[in-house]
C-alpha cells in the first residue's frame, strides 16, 4: 500500500452550545494508529465523525493525503472505514447478507470472501441466522467482519471492543496490528487499552474542554 | 441496493400490506359516507381514489429511510463512496414498486367498486402509477427530511400533501376523463412531466436532507 | 472587495447593529405609506365602474398577495445563503421570514375570500391561484412545524432550508397561473409592462400600499431578525455588550 496521511488542522466544531474541539490538529501516517480517550461527552465521537466527513467543523479542515476532504468527499469515503457505537446490521438480515450488501456497495464481493471473514471472527456457527437472533457481542463481529472486508486503508473506529470478550478483544489487537503492517492507518476512540502490541500507537486524550496530544 | 430493500420487505410482508388495507378500507368509507348509488359515487369517484391513495402512500413513506436510519446503515451508505443520491434514488424505486405498484394495481378493484366502467380501468392504472411515482419521490425528500423527529408522521404529511396537491389534480383529472371514456393524455402527461421531475431533482434534495440529518 | 461587506453582515453583531439603525427608518416610511395610501385607496380615489366601492378592497389584498409570494422568496434565497455558505444570520433571517410571510399569506386568502363573495358570489372557489395560494400557506406551517421538530438549531435551520428551497418552485406557479390557466381570478394588470389598465387615482395609492407593504415586511423582518440572533448568541460575550450599551 502507498503512503497515506491524515491530517487534521486547527478543527473547531460547536454541538448546539458546546465548543467540543477547540483547534485541534493531528497527523496520522501509514502504519501508525492513534488512540483516543476521554471521558463521556470529551467529544471522541464528534471527532471521528468530524474526521470521517459526517460532521462539518465550523473552522479548519480534515487533509487526506494532503487534499481537503471536502474536494472530493465521495473520493475520501472509499478510502474509509467508520464504524459507530452501534453496529450497522439489519436485523431481518442475516449475517451472510448483511456484508453482502453492506460492503457489496462499495465493491464486488464474492460468496467465498464473505465466508471467509465471517469464518475468521469465530462466526462460523451462526453465519446464516437473522442478526436479530445474535447477542451483541456476536454482532460485533460480524462488525469486524465487515470492516476487514472493506479494504480501507483508513479505520475510524468508536468504541470497537464494546461488548466483546477477551478473546474478541484480542481479535480486535490483531485486526488492528494487520492494518498497520498493511500501511494502514488506525483512529480508535477506547476507553480500555488497545491490546496493539505496536510500538506505532499515539494518545489523544479529549479532557472536557481542553485537549492535549500526547505522542 | 434495490434488491436489498425488496429482500428486507419481504422478512417483514405484515409491513407492506398495511397500506394497501388502508387504501382498501378509505375506499370503503366513502361509500359509506356518502350514499351507496353508483351514480353518485361515480362522480366523486376520481377524487375519492386519489385521495386514498395519496393518504396510502404517505402512510407508506414510514418505511422509506427510517429503519436504515435507525441501526446505522444509512450512515454506512452515506459513507461508502457511492453517490447517496443515487443510492437514495434506488432505494425510492424499491419503495415503489412494494407500495405504489401495488397501489396502482389495486385502483381498479377499487374504482370498480365506485362505479368505474370497465374500459376506464387501463387508465386508471395508468394514472395511478405515473402519480405514484411522483409521490414516492416527493416523499422521499420529506421522509429524509424528517429522519430524526419521533412520531414524525403527522409533520411527514404536513410535508408531503403541499408538494404533491399538483399530482392530486392531474391524476384525478386523468381519471375522471378516463372514466368518461374521454382522451385522458393531457393530464397524463403532465403527471408524467412531474414524474420526471420529480427523478431528477428528489433524490438530491433528499440526499442532502439525510446528510443534514446524519451530522 | 465586493465581498467584504456581504460577509461582514454574516456576522451576528454586524447585522445586529445593522438592523437596529434600519429599523426606524423601515417602520416608520412603512407606517407613512400605508397611511397615506389607504387614505388615498379608500377615500380618495374615484369607485369603480363595475365593482363600485368594493374593489378597495384591493388595497390590502393585493399587497397581501405580493408580499406572501416575496416573503417566501426572501425565506428561499436566504435558507439556500444559509445552507451554501453556512451563514448563521442568513439562518435567522429566514426563520424570521416565515411567521410574517405566513400572516401576510393568511391575510390574502381571507380578503380575497371577502372579496370573492362580492364579486363572484362565494366566499370560496377552488381556481388555481387561490388552491396554490393556500398550499403556500401550508408550505409555511410545514417550514414552522419542520423547525419546532428538531431540538438542534443547526439542523432545524438546515433541514427547514432544504424544505424552503424545495419549495420555492410554488411561487412562479401562483403568479403565473392566472395566465397558464382559464382562471377566475382576474389577470394582473397592475404587474403588466407598459402601460397599466388602471387610472392613476386608484394606481398611485396601490403602488404605495406595496411599497409600504414591503417596507414593513422589512421593519417587522429586522425586528424579528435581531430577536433571533440574540436567542442564537446568548451565550456570546458580544451581547453583553450590545445589550448594556
Amino acid at each position: 500500500m502507498r503512503e497515506r496521511r491524515l491530517q487534521a488542522e486547527n478543527l473547531h466544531l460547536w454541538r448546539g452550545e458546546t465548543h467540543v474541539l477547540r483547534g485541534l490538529r493531528l497527523a496520522l501516517n501509514s502504519g501508525e494508529c492513534l488512540q483516543i480517550t476521554g471521558g463521556n461527552g470529551a467529544g471522541k465521537t464528534s471527532l471521528l465523525r468530524t474526521l470521517a466527513g459526517l460532521m462539518y467543523p465550523e473552522e479548519g479542515c480534515v487533509l487526506w493525503d494532503g487534499e481537503d476532504v471536502r474536494k472530493d468527499m465521495q473520493g475520501f469515503h472509499a478510502h474509509l472505514a467508520y464504524i459507530g457505537h452501534e453496529p450497522p446490521l439489519k436485523l431481518d438480515l442475516t449475517a451472510r447478507e448483511n456484508l453482502h450488501y453492506w460492503v457489496g456497495v462499495r465493491r464486488p464481493v464474492s460468496r467465498a470472501e464473505l465466508q471467509d471473514a465471517l469464518m475468521r471472527v469465530g462466526a462460523g456457527d451462526w453465519l446464516d441466522r437473522p442478526v436479530r437472533t445474535l447477542s451483541a457481542g456476536q454482532k460485533r463481529r460480524v462488525a469486524l467482519a465487515g470492516l476487514a472486508l472493506m479494504n480501507a486503508p483508513l479505520w475510524l473506529l468508536d468504541e470497537p471492543t464494546t461488548n466483546l470478550d477477551a478473546t474478541g478483544q484480542r481479535l480486535v489487537g490483531a485486526m488492528i496490528e494487520a492494518q498497520l503492517a498493511q500501511g494502514g492507518l488506525v483512529v480508535a476512540a477506547m476507553h480500555h487499552e488497545l491490546l496493539v502490541a505496536s510500538a506505532a500507537v499515539r494518545r489523544l486524550e479529549l479532557v472536557g474542554t481542553l485537549e492535549r496530544n500526547r505522542a | 441496493m434495490v434488491a436489498r430493500d425488496i429482500r428486507l420487505a419481504f422478512r417483514k410482508r405484515g409491513q407492506l400490506v398495511q397500506p394497501l388495507a388502508f387504501f382498501a378500507i378509505v375506499t370503503t368509507l366513502f361509500p359509506l359516507g356518502i350514499s351507496p348509488e353508483l351514480s353518485r359515487l361515480r362522480d366523486v369517484a376520481p377524487g375519492v381514489l386519489w385521495v386514498s391513495a395519496l393518504l396510502a402512500s404517505v402512510l407508506a413513506l414510514e418505511l422509506l429511510f427510517r429503519d436504515d436510519a435507525q441501526d446505522g446503515t444509512l450512515e454506512q451508505q452515506a459513507l461508502s463512496g457511492q453517490s447517496l443520491t443515487w443510492l437514495l434514488f434506488a432505494k425510492t424505486v424499491a419503495h415503489w414498486l412494494l407500495t405504489g405498484l401495488p397501489l396502482s394495481l389495486m385502483a381498479p378493484l377499487a374504482a370498480l367498486s365506485l362505479g368505474a366502467p370497465i374500459v376506464s380501468l387501463g387508465g386508471i392504472v395508468i394514472s395511478v402509477a405515473l402519480g405514484s411515482v411522483a409521490l414516492s419521490l416527493i416523499g422521499s425528500i420529506a421522509a429524509a427530511l424528517t429522519l430524526g423527529v419521533k412520531r414524525s408522521g403527522a409533520l411527514l404529511s404536513l410535508l408531503t400533501l403541499p408538494l404533491s396537491m399538483p399530482v392530486l389534480i392531474f391524476g384525478a383529472r386523468a381519471t375522471e376523463l378516463a372514466m368518461t371514456g374521454a382522451a385522458f393524455g393531457p393530464p397524463l402527461y403532465l403527471l408524467g412531466a412531474l414524474a420526471v421531475l420529480g427523478v431528477t431533482l428528489a433524490p438530491l434534495a433528499a440526499a442532502a436532507a439525510v446528510r443534514i440529518n446524519l451530522e | 472587495m465586493t465581498w467584504t461587506w456581504f460577509h461582514r453582515l454574516g456576522s451576528p453583531p454586524h447585522a445586529y447593529a445593522l438592523a437596529a439603525r434600519l429599523t426606524p427608518w423601515f417602520a416608520w416610511t412603512a407606517a407613512a405609506l400605508i397611511v397615506a395610501g389607504l387614505y388615498g385607496g379608500l377615500v380618495l380615489a374615484p369607485p369603480d365602474y363595475q365593482q363600485g366601492d368594493d374593489f378597495r378592497i384591493i388595497y390590502v389584498h393585493a399587497p397581501s398577495a405580493w408580499m406572501s409570494l416575496m416573503v417566501y422568496t426572501t425565506m428561499a434565497v436566504s435558507a439556500a445563503v444559509g445552507l451554501i455558505w453556512r451563514m448563521k444570520v442568513a439562518h435567522a433571517v429566514a426563520a424570521s421570514c416565515a411567521a410574517i410571510g405566513a400572516s401576510f399569506t393568511f391575510a390574502a386568502l381571507v380578503t380575497g375570500s371577502l372579496w370573492g363573495e362580492r364579486m363572484w358570489g362565494t366566499y370560496w372557489v377552488w381556481d388555481p391561484r387561490l388552491t396554490f395560494e393556500l398550499i403556500l400557506l401550508f408550505q409555511y406551517m410545514g417550514y414552522m412545524g419542520l423547525r419546532s421538530a428538531f431540538d438542534d438549531v443547526q439542523r432545524a435551520d438546515r433541514a427547514s432550508a432544504v424544505l424552503a428551497v424545495v419549495g420555492v418552485v410554488n411561487v412562479p406557479i401562483i403568479h403565473y397561473s392566472v395566465i397558464w390557466w382559464n382562471s377566475l381570478h382576474q389577470a394582473p394588470s397592475v404587474m403588466q409592462l407598459g402601460r397599466p389598465t388602471m387610472p392613476a387615482a386608484m394606481l398611485i395609492p396601490l403602488l404605495m400600499m406595496f411599497l409600504g407593504f414591503t417596507l414593513l415586511f422589512l421593519a417587522l423582518l429586522l425586528v424579528r431578525m435581531r430577536a433571533e440572533i440574540l436567542d442564537r448568541e446568548r451565550t456570546a460575550t458580544w451581547i453583553r455588550e450590545a445589550v448594556t450599551s
